[in-house]
């Protein structure tokens, strides 16, 4: 086994760092460019860490992200690009809302039948994008992107009154859900919120997909044919099979995604259930380098730049408008795409002059012996 | 990664649930809240909170219609009182925690009274007005909240819709009218039935299109006016000459499509004949469909500022003014059959001989 990489991890570190700090200075260009100060913002944002109820507020959406990061990561891994987790986790949210207002089991039973239900409706949906690919060779990104409508319209269907909707006010929900199947969480007191019971679930799924990938004969395979779908398949590999499996195993982690805040908190689906959660997760992923740590970084980071930023809008003397976060997450997302592949270009250029080098000593050794 | 290979996965696995609960524990121990409860002692009589806190739903400020309109009661009520104030904008993606996050932020700073507008504040009012109990809370468009500190502002839009049917039914010369919904929920059901009711109670044949934008509000049915156009212009080649949108900011798109088709278009929540960004069309503007979330905002700025704050469900109808029929328009003014029907349902309305379905 090789000692610690250095080159390995100054790789990997760079092109993340240079992502963060080409966002951070473009964000300030807008904001000079706006009349501005561009630098008391990201002070304001920071002011707010210190306080536990933006903290609860960040660990809580973190643990959302957290999980359909993995579950976008994963299908990269895999060169599949998942961009359905968006239904996936909504339609999951659906059912699982559903089941739960219908099922009464004691907890024991409950919260275990509601996290299949949800893995089950996540994986169904991902799956009908697989069985179209190994079968139909549709591209997952079109199909995904369609099921994501689809999934829409399904739940516009299953939210009607005459279903399982329940109208409540104005708002349709789908009924509250069983006491047993409520995750209870961290309560810090009325002042400053409770963490949800199912941060740990991600936390547990980060760890399963490190040793899924790095530890198992499947992970292998699936970094396989994520590398190089031909080797693979010379080397022993059913690529056909792989990728259904991927997408089945990325659609039923996407399914989890909503949970943490369906058990521990709203208890219901309702017309207020976030969205977009899909496609955040895609940026996370990207810039966590599909590795569970820089996952988990880069969810915290997205969270922390969410609930800190709603504090500019408050800001004295002066105001600042809070969608300088919204401008700063999809200038990261722009910065992610460039600063990788210019790492990757100059990573491979060092590489090549190494080898080179290395090759011209040898060739000059070798003339030495000769002479 | 690779000097973690070294460890065991039982190591790897109790190391993460430990770096977990650290994190979890560091939100208890260091810091304390933003909107920890302030125990401000509150003179007897004299207002003296920072102003008024409102909060959009989405589409925010800007909207044309049903944001502006709250936007609207919040400056007037500002100005009177010299009250101050401030206007808060949703994010996109929010959950309700967020938006608890924010009514406690805007009664924490001091202002009072603070308004959700919209139904997606209602259990973000619910927790807040219980962690503020002395800070008087304001939901539009729900009352599902009783609390002594929290006036549930709801309207009869049904009520106003119906006029703006008997009107469309009126001035259409093919029989043929339609709805344009912003998204696919009960409250924009409210308005359609209304509408349809009051059209057909001038002519039982009459036809009616009707189509929603989106399924969701996160897909933009309130806020896209180019979906608000396409949807337009295909009820216009079915053949519809009065549309009525309720579909917030995408109901410019509807407005204008119908003004480059030279028909009738019907607007909503405010009085969009007098509207600036819409004065190139406002000829083709037949009326508006009122709801006065303004003069909710208003009265219930007004009750807080003399200490005597409005609580429970309070619901405008077309008696209390809270809905109405805008006639701004004076090609409207002047088709005097049209205005005596919409005079005549309104009537029957507020007798109680008409009584308008909800769905």
């Amino acid at each position: 086994m090789k000692k610690f990489d250095k080159e390995r991890v100054l790789t990997a570190l760079a092109g993340p760092v240079i992502a963060l700090v080409l966002a951070i200075v473009l964000t300030s260009v807008v904001l000079l460019a706006s009349g501005k100060n561009p630098i008391q913002p990201y002070a304001l944002m920071l002011q707010q860490l210190p306080f536990s109820d933006i903290q609860v507020l960040i660990i809580n959406q973190a643990s959302l992200y957290y999980i359909a990061a993995i579950a976008v990561a994963l299908g990269f891994r895999m060169n599949l690009f998942n961009i359905g987790v968006d239904g996936q986790y909504r339609l999951a949210v659906v059912m699982t809302a559903v089941v739960g207002a219908h099922l009464a089991l004691p907890s024991v039973l409950q919260i275990p039948v509601l996290l299949i239900t949800a893995m089950a409706t996540g994986a169904f949906w991902a799956g009908i994008a697989g069985v179209l690919k190994v079968t139909r060779g549709v591209s997952e990104v079109v199909a995904t992107i369609m099921l994501n409508s689809i999934a829409t319209a399904v739940i516009g269907y299953l939210t009607l009154t005459d279903v399982f909707g329940v109208q409540v006010g104005d708002n349709v929900t789908t009924g509250t859900m069983k006491k047993s199947g409520w995750v209870p969480g961290i309560d810090l007191g009325s002042d400053v919120g409770e963490i949800y019971g199912l941060v740990f679930l991600a936390a547990l799924l980060g760890i399963a997909y490190w040793v899924v990938l790095n530890r198992t004969r499947f992970g292998f395979d699936l970094r396989a044919t994520g590398a190089s779908e031909t080797a693979a398949a010379a080397s022993g590999v059913n690529a056909k099979r792989m990728v259904l499996v991927s997408m089945l195993i990325s659609g039923a982690v996407s399914g989890l995604a909503g949970l943490p805040l369906l058990l521990g908190d709203t208890h219901t689906y309702s017309l207020s259930f976030p969205s977009g959660l899909g496609f955040t997760a895609i940026g996370i992923a990207l810039l966590g380098r599909n590795n569970p740590g820089g996952i988990a970084l880069a969810a915290l980071l997205w969270a922390f730049l969410d609930k800190a930023s709603p504090a500019l809008d408050y800001a004295t003397p002066v105001a600042y408008d809070k969608e300088i976060a919204t401008i700063m997450q999809g200038l990261i997302v722009f910065a992610v795409v460039i600063s990788y592949a210019a790492v990757q270009q100059w990573s491979l250029r060092r590489q090549q002059r190494r080898v080179g080098a290395e090759l011209a000593a040898a060739v000059n050794t070798k003339k030495e012996v000769a002479a | 990664m690779r000097a973690t290979r070294k460890m065991s996965r039982r190591a790897l696995l109790s190391q993460a649930a430990a770096a977990v609960a650290v994190v979890a524990l560091a939100a208890t121990g260091c810091g304390k809240s933003s909107t920890e409860a302030s125990t401000k002692p509150s003179k007897d009589g004299a207002y003296s909170g920072k102003g008024i806190g409102l909060a959009y739903d989405v589409g925010g400020k800007g909207d044309q219609s049903f944001n502006d309109a709250a936007y609207s009661g919040f400056q007037k009520a500002e100005d009177e009182f010299k009250m101050g104030g401030r206007d808060v904008e949703p994010q996109d993606n929010e959950s309700d925690a967020d938006k608890t996050q924010r009514l406690e932020t805007l009664a924490k700073a001091g202002y009072n009274p603070v308004i959700g507008v919209g139904f997606a504040y209602a259990g973000a009012v619910k927790d807040a007005a219980v962690k503020y109990p002395k800070v008087t809370f304001g939901i539009i468009d729900d009352n599902q909240t009783t609390a002594k500190n929290v006036a549930d502002m709801v309207f009869h839009e049904e009520q106003s819709s119906y006029l703006a049917g008997v009107a469309a039914a009126k001035a259409t010369k093919k029989n043929h009218i339609g709805f344009v919904g912003g998204v696919d929920v009960p409250l924009i059901h409210k308005f359609e039935a209304g509408f349809a009711q009051g059209a057909k109670s001038v002519n039982p044949n009459i036809k009616i299109e009707s189509q929603y934008l989106t399924q969701t509000a996160q897909e933009g049915g309130f806020s896209s006016p180019d979906k608000g156009e396409n949807a337009a212009d295909g009820e216009i080649d079915a053949g519809a000459d009065v549309l009525y949108a309720a579909a917030g900011l995408s109901g410019q798109g509807v407005i204008k499509a119908a003004a480059e088709h030279k028909i009738w278009a019907i607007g909503v929540d405010s009085d969009q004949y007098n509207q600036a960004p819409l004065a190139k069309y406002k000829d083709y503007i037949l009326g508006s469909a009122l709801k006065n979330v303004g003069g909710a905002v208003y009265d219930l700025a007004k009750s807080v500022h003399d200490g005597k704050p409005l609580s429970g469900e309070v619901r405008g109808d077309l008696k209390t003014g809270a809905v109405g029929f805008a006639d701004s328009n004076p090609k409207y003014k002047a088709m005097t059959d049209v205005v005596a029907a919409v005079d005549k349902a309104k009537q029957d309305i507020i007798d109680g001989k008409v009584t308008v379905a909800t769905k």
